[in-house]
């Protein structure tokens, strides 16, 4: 499962994209237009596992705790919302930077520390993240927080909304690509060989005078703020956001999706968050039980999944 | 600060303490000896809680229920080690927490099913429903001090069971050197079924003691496996 993607040739990447491009024309077609909610959705993850997945699968680092970083963006704007600041240009710059700043905390602190322990860590600290949401009275506590409006792109002549749910599909599609595409440049920069170097044998690059942590560190903040920026626009799509979005399970399902969709291949976490977003969309159509079937699903994929959902693609394209 | 609530919350530490001792016992010890993150550790934390929460309704004896339920959750985790969590102990760390999650939604979806969304709820024994006066004043809940006493107990059964016994030397063995140690002749899969049936029926435990205080309900195991995680990365393993 590991190498679900490797195989995977440019055209299920083609097909994909395809899909998500003319899902807003599809869907009424095929009469269900909750489709495009429902891509919007898979579009977003898929930007978060993206992010996950420069330190998890090129990185070798397994963080726990990058559902944190979507609730701390998500937050971000909502807060920002709850106090009538809507400006977008102020909004998602704050966002963002916020979300950088913790990884860089996190990160610092996690880094020092190897395999289970930096599961655990991570895990910790992003289960204070949580906890920092649940216990804050003013901004909903348990019960979330509305987002009343969207964000608001106003500076000088410019003036942009995203209020329509079709042009915000598109914004969330764009900036999917340019996550996709800043990613690929930069795993295969020097920054990236020195990335996957230090997965592979880090003592090696230590010793060739490479200092591994603050690439690994200068990762895990990308990371970060890619998945705030993933946060930024599932608070804006939900309208919504509770300490819900930031719980442990959202980490887990966040791994999921990266390794569903293969390790460090670019575009393999854009599979994964798909194919386990529509999985759940589908079984859970079937029962309420449906976490019943979904587990052991899960288990299976782990154990003898090597090859998996997308490996079938794989061979079908080879 | 008042002496008598310094005291108060030092008891009610204490017995936070225990239930975590008894939680993170297992873990660690399915950790130490097998190499395995087991996230699953909390969802037995609640089948033991609702399992003695059933059993103490139908027996109308909270000890009795404790008494059968135990060889239930011990019965239990060797099942889920049998079927579900032996063929992952080679896999590396992120595998293991990715299945364990898999049994995690599983396990909930299981119990949702068997008990009901709604949690469950059990009286406190009549024994130990009181409280007990100690030295200088101070009035503490019977059932909170019973806690700590159970919690001292398991712990001395513990050390005497991995440094005095055959199955201690057995199980240091296995963790030192499970190769040298199957060569020896010890059969490691049962053993290591035995240990995680063990720590099964201490995480059980754990949560059939809670189950009165707080009842037992869904998600419970999650709110406690995260600050076992804190309990051993601060400890040790």
């Amino acid at each position: 499962m590991l190498r679900l993607m490797e195989k995977a040739t440019p055209s299920s990447t083609v097909i994909l994209l395809l899909l998500f491009a003319l899902m807003p024309f599809l869907a009424p077609i095929l009469g269900e237009a909750f489709y495009v909610d429902v891509f919007a959705r898979i579009m977003i993850w898929s930007i978060a596992a993206v992010g996950l997945n420069l330190i998890l699968g090129y990185g070798g680092m397994v963080s726990f705790g990058h559902a944190a970083y979507i609730g701390i963006g998500g937050y971000t704007i909502a807060i920002f919302s709850f106090h009538e600041i809507n400006n977008g240009f102020i909004q998602w710059p704050v966002a963002l930077a916020i979300s950088g700043a913790v990884a860089l905390l996190f990160g610092a602190l996690s880094l020092r520390t190897k395999g289970v322990y930096f599961i655990m860590i991570t895990l910790a600290f992003a289960q204070m993240i949580y906890f920092l949401g649940v216990s804050a009275d003013k901004y909903g506590s348990n019960d979330g927080l509305n987002v009343w409006h969207r964000s608001h792109f106003k500076l000088g002549n410019v003036n942009f909304k995203i209020d329509d749910n079709i042009t915000f599909y598109y914004v969330i599609f764009f900036l999917l690509l340019l996550v996709i595409y800043f990613t690929r440049r930069l795993v295969n920069s020097r920054f990236g060989m020195v990335l996957k170097g230090s997965r592979s044998n880090e003592v090696r690059l230590n010793t060739v005078g490479i200092r591994t942590y603050s690439y690994r560190l200068t990762a895990f903040v990308i990371s970060g703020v890619i998945c705030g920026l993933a946060g930024v626009l599932q608070a804006n799509f939900e309208k919504f956001v509770s300490p819900d979005m930031m719980d442990w399970p959202r980490s887990g399902e966040l791994m999921f999706m990266v390794i569903m969709g293969g390790l460090g291949t670019v575009f393999g976490p854009v599979m994964g968050a798909t194919a386990y977003l529509v999985l759940s969309e589908i079984l859970s159509s079937f029962t309420i039980h449906w976490h019943l079937i979904f587990g052991p699903l899960l288990i299976i994929l782990v154990l003898y999944g090597r090859g998996g959902l997308s490996g079938l693609f794989g061979k079908s394209n080879d | 600060m008042d002496i008598n609530i310094f005291v108060e919350q030092l008891l009610n530490g204490f017995q936070l303490g225990m239930l975590l001792f008894l939680f993170a016992a297992g873990l660690t010890l399915v950790f130490g000896i097998m190499d395995l993150v087991n996230l699953a550790h909390g969802s037995i934390y609640m089948v033991g809680a609702f399992t003695a929460a059933t059993l103490t309704l139908w027996l109308d004896s909270f000890i009795l229920g404790i008494i059968f339920a135990l060889p239930l959750t011990l019965l239990f985790g060797m099942v889920l080690e049998f079927i579900a969590l032996r063929t992952i102990y080679a896999r590396d760390h992120m595998d293991q927490v990715l299945a364990t999650f898999g049994l995690i939604l599983f396990l909930n979806e299981l119990v949702r099913i068997i008990w009901g969304p709604a949690g469950l709820a059990i009286p406190l024994p009549i024994l130990l429903d009181g409280s007990i006066n100690l030295p200088l004043g101070i009035v503490y809940p019977t059932y909170r001090l019973f806690i700590i006493l159970i919690g001292v107990l398991v712990a001395i059964g513990l050390y005497w069971l991995v440094a005095k016994t055959r199955l201690g030397m057995l199980i240091r063995a296995g963790a030192s050197n499970r190769v040298m140690a199957s060569a020896l002749g010890v059969n490691i899969r049962l053993l290591f079924t035995a240990v995680f049936g063990l720590g099964a029926m201490l995480a059980g435990l754990a949560g059939m003691l809670i189950a009165p205080i707080n009842q037992a309900q869904i998600g419970m195991g999650e709110e406690i496996l995260i600050l076992a995680f804190v309990v051993i990365v601060i400890g040790g393993i």
